[in-house]
Order: structure tokens, then C-alpha cells, then sequence
């Protein structure tokens, strides 16, 4: 039941609907409540009305967030090598 | 999908798991309620279980608005469905739902009641201007995610004058269910993984009583895997911390003021009922919505007579202590044996949402207990 | 079963469906050919071995993007035989019409179903017509019975599952229930899906050639995957684990999935097979199929394992795993 969807915009067909492509299947989606979403952003769907704009800034701010949670990951597993470096006498 | 895909990226589901390991305190349990019916499929689908430390259990709440509504008030939506003129228009997962006598609307369309599935409550408008001769009764059920669809929906037919719809509405609030939750006696719950899609109307404040009455972490969440783990996260980082406060991990679609125009439309079609019965948690006051004076005329409820009835949920259902965290499903005597999700006795197994129906049909495999008590 | 009347969940293939036919119909007609409840019965005559199906087809609409009735119940009954191990060499066909139906749209029907024949290289050898008042067979319905010759290359049961024997899907599940419902006109998307209807006994020829490696096979159709695997773990009294990722399934059709909250593997196909070969035939089983047009999209979904308590499981990319259950209500009624 709290199921939203995330879809493109592709076009306005009045002042409360457009037509909204979600990965090759198209839906016409009220969007009284979005206003301000114009073809080409993003929108979540939620039994045929917009709910909010997908906000790209926070979208990729949350990946970064995912991004440095895999490097930490991947830090966090590996053998320390600057060690074996210093012993051989190179910069470090 | 984009939006989707990327915040179900394996690695980063695995990463995020691993950085719980060092946020718990070994052998400190921690009770963490997620309240979406959302994010408890989406627990259950992902098989995200499995990758929490021990120490941390997850509670499922009463997030599943087809789940809360009591049996009373199902058989009153199949009273107005079995009607020769009516045609009830309703979303697909509350058809299997079963009233007193476990009838449910699956079984009165199968004795002749024109029952309908629709994705959308514009869609059973649709139908009202197709087919003027029928009485179109859409069932309103949904949470503060839904009931902006179904207030512009009554717009749009008081606007178009269209006289043969009316809405049965059952919408109800998730605030005032989180205070009947904290509010109840032995509740044991440590911190919340707050609903994402409620909140992009609703938007964060009005979780903000939960930090400053209750003292609990709210984190508001998606619901990809990603979305999910990471508010676990922040909200082991809160409790370690000693801090309460409301988080918004969800700020690709979730702005703290909500969504004003969705609000402005609930609050000119809905008012607030004085108070309204949730199957498993009884009777929370000012939780459920009624359509207001000024749209009476699509008030379903005024348009017919209903039973009205009051059922109660059988002895044996423990609905209410796994609503509370007070008890797992396998804990419930009846759980997999009188109640399965082909025969539920109680609102956890109604929908595949539900708490015990979402461990019955993908986790009952899990048998392991987290931690002795 | 659900109350004293039957109800729509009890024709969708899940567990309500089970309870029909083995708890009225196998209970009231029990007999040794009827028992393995397959796709096929097996009937010996005059020392030639023979396997024999029925189906019906009460698909609404009768049209719909990729086919049609008349398409469907001859590509459902040739699958039918293919799947059990069996060229298919006949069948008939018989007609419930209800007055009133259009002569010109019963032409074309019939029309389609020689096509279909044509390609399957099927004869329709026998059938009969009956028509009942307006407002009965909703149009029309198709009933269908079938008959092969069991390729002797074949040895073919559920009970030859072994554990460690690779689960193999000819292509992409759930086209065929997408666009039965996207026909309907209901629910307002646009997507260009078609049905999957397609004859798949030239695949199952290509796959006899492995001979007993080759365990079992099944047409996905109402209930999709996870209800046919559902039957191959319970008649096999093992669990069948699947690799999420590894399921085929178009991009479109998985975005129409998720916004009506359907989950793929419990909607129809009708093109499709599943197919379970021993761990050392899995390469060959996926080269021959994929050599194939109708197999282009196969894949190796999954292994079965030995277990107590036979499941269909699905590992997650996350290291964590579900059940998929037997379908319990129907997501899509009336699509084949």
C-alpha cells in the first residue's frame, strides 16, 4: 500500500495531468500536487498521483553517502601496506 | 529502474551491514519498530533480516492500513457491495480481506456483487462518468499516502457534479498511532524507522512529539535496501549517542514541511473523527478521517445504512503484543496453524504486509532465534 | 476451499486451485492416469505410448497484444504435450459460443488457430460446437484436448530430481499476463508488451537429445514460476533455490510489475519453459536453448537442494533469502 514509484515526466497534457514513463511503461498521472514538475524531472507515483519531485541534489548526496560506505568497506579490508614500504626505506 | 536500482546496489547493502557490526553494543539488545506495512514487505523481499547484528530486532508496527481495519467495518463495505445498484471499487489487496464470518469482497463478488479492482480512486470516478446508471462506491483505505488521492478525488467529482460516486472512507493517521504504541504500558521499543511515503506529505514534524514526549529516535526512511539499513544505522548511531531526534534519510523525496497543497487537500475534504477502532489496537482517538460536512453528498457512510457491527478479534489472536513488539508471530499460539494467510484470524496475517503474514510467506525458513532472552 | 461456493481464487493455479482439483476432483475420480495430476497423462495402447492432455481457454479479452483465444489454446495444449516429453501430433477443439458472437470474429479465430497448428505442425483433427444464450461463455470458450507420441529419448518425471540438478527458464517470464491485463483496458498503462504465446516443441525436441539428463520439464502458465516450481519442490520433495538476479525478466515488464505491486513470478506465461537437467548437462541444456529462437533468453535460474521441509527459496543479491510461497490469491484472473 505505501507503494510509490519513481517516473520520468514526459509531457503536460493539462494543467493536472502528464504522461509519466516509468522504465518503458508509460501512465497519464495526476500531478495537482506537484505543481511545479515540468517534463524531464522526476516525480514519485502513488496510485496515479505525484506525491513529491525527486530532489537530483539529494538523490546524489545519498550515493555519495552510499559510495564512501563501500570505500570504508573496502578500507577496512585491506592488509596495510605502507608498512612493508617504509621498511624498505621508500617515501611513504 | 533508475531511483530504484542504484539504492539496491549490492555492495553497497553489504558495506552498510558491515558498519552496523560496529554500532551495536555486544549483547545490548535493541528494539527498533519500522511502522511502514512498506517496509516490512520490503524487509521481508530483500532478505535484509539476515544481514542485522544479533543485538538488533526488528519490530513490524501497524504500518499496513488494509490490516487495521476492523472486521466491522469490512462487512460494512460488503453490505454496500452486495447492493444490486452498487458497483465497489477498491484497491486490490483489501478484496481478500475477511469481515466477521470470514467473508470477505473476493467472496461476495464471487455470489454476484459487482465488486471492481482499481489502481486508482480517479479510476472509480472514471467508471461513475462511464456508467451513469450505477451507484459507484470506491473504499478508501490508505494512510496519509493515500487519502490526498482520494480528497482530490472528491474534488474532481463535487467540481464535475458527478452525483453517482461516493466514497466508504476508512483512511486513518499514522501519529496518533505511534502514541498509541508508546503510549501502551510494556512497550518496548528503542527507536523508529519512520514511513517514507506517509512523510512526503505529512512531511517530519509531526514525529518530533516522539523525541520530545517519548525520548525515542525517529529516522524517516525508503524503501530500497540501501534506504532501509541506512536508517538502522542512524538510529543505532542516535541510540549510542544518547541523542532522540527526527532524521530525514529519505531527502530525495521527503522535504520536512511535506507536501502543503496534499495537506490543504485533506484538510478540506477530511475531518478528524473523534475516534476510530485499528483491528489489534482498539479504539485510538483521533486516528481516522471522515469526509467533511461539505462533501456529504459523497459521504458513502450517509448514503447507506451500514451494520455498524463491532467484532472482536478471537481470543487466541496476540494481534496486539506483535503490534506492540511485545511478541514475535512464531510466539502467537495460532500463528501457521488457525491463522495463515489463507484464513486469518488477526490484522498481522491479513495482508501480505502484516507482520505474521510477511514472515509466514518469506521468512518462515528463518527459524534461528537472534539472542537468548 | 474458500467457503461453499467457488471463487476466482480457486481457478488461479495457487492453493485454492490445489484444493479444487485434488480435494473434489481427484477424490471423486480418482484412477492410476489420473493420479500423477502431470500436464500429460501417459497412456499405453497396443504397445505405443502415448501422452494425452485437455485444457480450456477463458482468456478475456479474446484479444490481446501477441495473440489471441484461438492462438493460445492451440500453442497451451501442443505445450502441454511437449513438456511431458511428447511430439504432438493432434488436436480437437471444442467450442462454447454465446449467441450473438460475430460470425466474421469467429472466422478469424478459427483462422489464427490453423496458423497455429501450421507452426506447431499440429493437425486440429476433431471438434464440437455448442451455443448457449447471451449473456453465458462470456463470448466464447475453448476447450482442447491433445494427443503425442512420447519421444523415446525422454525419461522424463519429477520424481528424477536429484539434488544438485540445475533449474533452467527458456526467456523472460511475465510478458503473457502484462499484456492480457494491459488488454483489459482497466489500468491504464502503456507498455508494448506482448503475449509470449508461442509452440515450444521444437525446444523440447532439441532438449530430449540429453537424454536422462534431462529430469523434468513444465510450461510456466497461470500461477507463473513460482507456482510451477512450487509443484516441482513438493513433488520432488526438495528445495528449489533461486538466484534473484539471475531471472529473466524485460525491463519494462519488471516497472509494470512494481507499480501494481505484482511480483513477477507469480504471473503467466505462455511461451516459457522450465526445465530441470542433471548439474554436468546444464552448459549443453543452455546452448541448445538458446540456440533457438523461442530460447534466445534462457538462463540458468537455479539448483535444487535437499531438505526436509521442500521450499522455493530465492537467495537475494544481499546474502539474504525469502520463500516463495505457493500463490495463496490471484493477482490477474482470467488470463489463460
Amino acid at each position: 500500500m505505501c507503494l510509490g514509484v519513481p517516473g520520468q515526466i514526459l509531457e503536460r497534457v493539462d494543467s493536472d495531468l502528464a504522461r509519466v514513463d516509468f522504465t518503458g511503461v508509460r501512465r497519464t498521472v495526476n500531478v495537482a500536487f506537484t505543481p511545479d514538475a515540468e517534463p524531464g524531472d522526476w516525480v514519485l507515483v502513488h496510485v496515479g498521483f505525484a506525491l513529491a519531485r525527486i530532489d537530483e541534489d539529494e538523490a546524489r548526496a545519498t550515493l555519495e553517502l552510499l559510495g564512501e560506505a563501500i570505500a570504508a568497506e573496502l578500507d577496512a579490508s585491506q592488509p596495510e601496506p605502507s608498512n612493508s614500504l617504509q621498511l624498505a626505506g621508500e617515501a611513504p | 529502474m533508475r531511483y530504484v536500482d542504484e539504492y539496491r546496489d549490492a555492495e553497497a547493502v553489504r558495506a552498510i551491514a558491515a558498519e552496523l557490526r560496529g554500532l551495536v553494543e555486544p549483547g545490548r539488545r535493541v528494539k527498533l519498530m519500522e511502522v511502514c506495512g512498506g517496509h516490512t514487505h520490503a524487509i521481508y523481499r530483500h532478505g535484509l533480516e539476515a544481514l542485522l547484528p544479533g543485538e538488533v530486532e526488528l519490530v513490524h508496527g501497524p504500518g499496513c492500513p488494509v490490516c487495521v481495519i476492523p472486521m466491522g467495518r469490512v462487512d460494512d463495505g460488503i453490505s454496500i457491495a452486495e447492493r444490486p445498484e452498487v458497483t465497489f471499487a477498491s484497491f486490490g489487496d483489501m478484496l481478500r480481506v475477511p469481515g466477521g464470518r470470514r467473508r470477505s469482497l473476493l467472496e461476495a463478488k464471487a455470489r454476484g456483487a459487482d465488486v471492481r479492482t482499481v489502481y486508482s480512486p480517479l479510476d472509480a470516478l472514471g467508471i461513475a462518468q462511464r456508467e451513469p446508471e450505477r451507484e459507484v462506491v470506491f473504499f478508501g483505505v490508505g494512510f496519509e499516502t493515500t487519502a490526498p488521492a482520494t480528497a482530490l478525488t472528491l474534488q474532481r467529482a463535487r467540481e464535475l457534479g458527478v452525483g453517482n460516486f461516493s466514497v466508504f472512507c476508512n483512511h486513518v493517521l499514522i501519529g496518533p498511532a505511534l502514541r498509541a504504541i508508546l503510549d501502551s504500558p510494556d512497550t518496548e521499543i528503542d527507536g523508529f524507522v519512520g514511513p517514507g511515503h506517509v512523510s512526503t506529505v505529512i512531511g517530519t514534524r509531526p514525529y518530533d512529539f516522539v523525541c520530545s514526549e517519548y525520548a525515542r529516535p525517529v529516522v524517516v526512511a525508503g524503501f530500497e535496501p540501501t534506504d532501509i539499513l541506512r536508517a538502522v544505522a542512524m538510529l543505532l548511531r542516535q541510540l549510542r549517542d544518547g541523542r532522540a531526534e527526527v532524521e530525514n534519510a529519505y531527502g530525495r523525496v521527503v522535504r520536512d514541511e511535506g507536501n502543503p497543497r496534499a495537506l490543504a487537500a485533506l484538510d478540506e475534504v477530511f475531518a478528524v473523527r473523534h475516534d476510530f477502532e485499528w483491528r489489534g489496537l482498539g479504539a485510538i482517538p483521533r486516528s481516522g478521517l471522515r469526509i467533511a460536512d461539505a462533501y456529504a453528498d459523497w459521504d458513502a457512510e450517509r448514503r447507506f445504512a451500514v451494520p455498524g457491527a463491532r467484532i472482536e478479534d478471537p481470543k487466541a489472536c496476540r494481534c496486539g503484543d506483535v503490534l506492540r513488539g511485545l511478541a514475535k508471530p512464531v510466539d502467537c499460539g495460532v500463528f501457521g496453524t488457525a491463522c495463515t494467510p489463507e484464513r486469518p484470524l488477526g490484522t498481522c496475517m491479513v495482508s501480505s504486509e502484516g507482520a505474521c503474514a510477511a514472515y509466514y510467506a518469506y521468512g518462515r525458513h528463518l527459524a534461528r532465534d537472534k539472542m537468548p532472552v | 476451499m474458500s467457503g461453499e461456493v467457488v471463487t476466482l481464487a480457486d481457478g488461479a493455479g495457487g492453493k485454492a486451485s490445489r484444493r479444487l482439483v485434488e480435494g473434489l476432483f481427484l477424490e471423486e475420480l480418482r484412477n492410476p492416469m489420473l493420479e500423477p495430476l502431470g500436464d500429460a497423462a501417459l497412456v499405453a495402447a497396443n504397445g505405443t505410448r502415448l501422452a494425452f492432455t485437455t485444457d480450456s481457454y477463458v482468456v478475456r479479452p479474446l484479444r490481446f497484444p501477441g495473440g489471441d483465444i484461438g492462438e493460445l489454446a492451440v500453442n497451451g495444449t501442443v505445450n502441454d504435450l511437449a513438456v511431458s516429453g511428447a511430439v504432438p501430433v493432434a488436436l480437437s477443439a471444442g467450442f462454447v459460443i454465446e449467441e450473438g458472437f460475430p460470425l466474421d470474429e469467429l472466422r478469424a479465430l478459427a483462422a489464427s488457430m490453423a496458423r497455429a497448428a501450421l507452426g506447431a505442425g499440429v493437425s486440429v483433427a476433431a471438434g464440437d460446437t455448442k451455443v448457449v444464450e447471451r449473456g453465458a461463455a462470456d463470448g466464447l470458450y475453448v476447450t482442447t484436448a491433445g494427443i503425442g507420441l512420447l519421444d523415446l529419448r525422454a525419461v522424463l518425471g519429477v520424481g528424477r530430481v536429484r539434488p544438485g540438478d540445475r533449474v533452467l527458464v527458456s526467456g523472460g517470464i511475465a510478458e503473457h499476463g502484462i499484456a492480457v491485463m494491459l488488454a483489459r483496458g482497466n489500468l491504464e498503462l502503456e507498455l508494448d508488451v506482448e503475449s509470449d504465446t508461442a509452440p515450444l516443441n521444437g525446444l523440447t525436441a532439441a532438449l530430449c537429445a540429453l537424454g536422462p539428463e534431462l529430469r523434468w520439464m513444465r510450461d510456466p502458465t497461470r500461477g507463473g514460476l513460482a507456482t510451477t516450481l512450487n509443484e516441482l519442490a513438493a513433488g520432488a520433495g526438495a528445495t528449489v533455490v533461486l538466484d534473484e538476479t539471475a531471472i529473466p525478466v524485460r525491463d519494462d515488464v519488471r516497472a509494470a510489475c512494481e507499480i501494481l505491486g505484482i511480483d513477477p513470478l507469480y504471473v503467466a506465461n505462455e511461451g516459457k519453459l522450465v526445465a530441470v537437467v542433471s548439474p554436468g548437462s546444464a552448459d549443453t541444456a543452455l546452448a541448445t536453448l538458446r540456440s533457438h529462437p523461442l530460447g534466445a533468453g534462457a538462463a540458468v535460474i537455479g539448483e535444487i537442494r535437499a531438505d526436509e521441509d521442500p521450499l522455493v527459496l530465492v537467495d537475494t543479491p544481499f546474502g539474504g533469502s525469502r520463500i516463495v510461497d505457493m500463490l495463496v490469491g490471484d493477482p490477474l484472473p482470467r488470463i489463460c
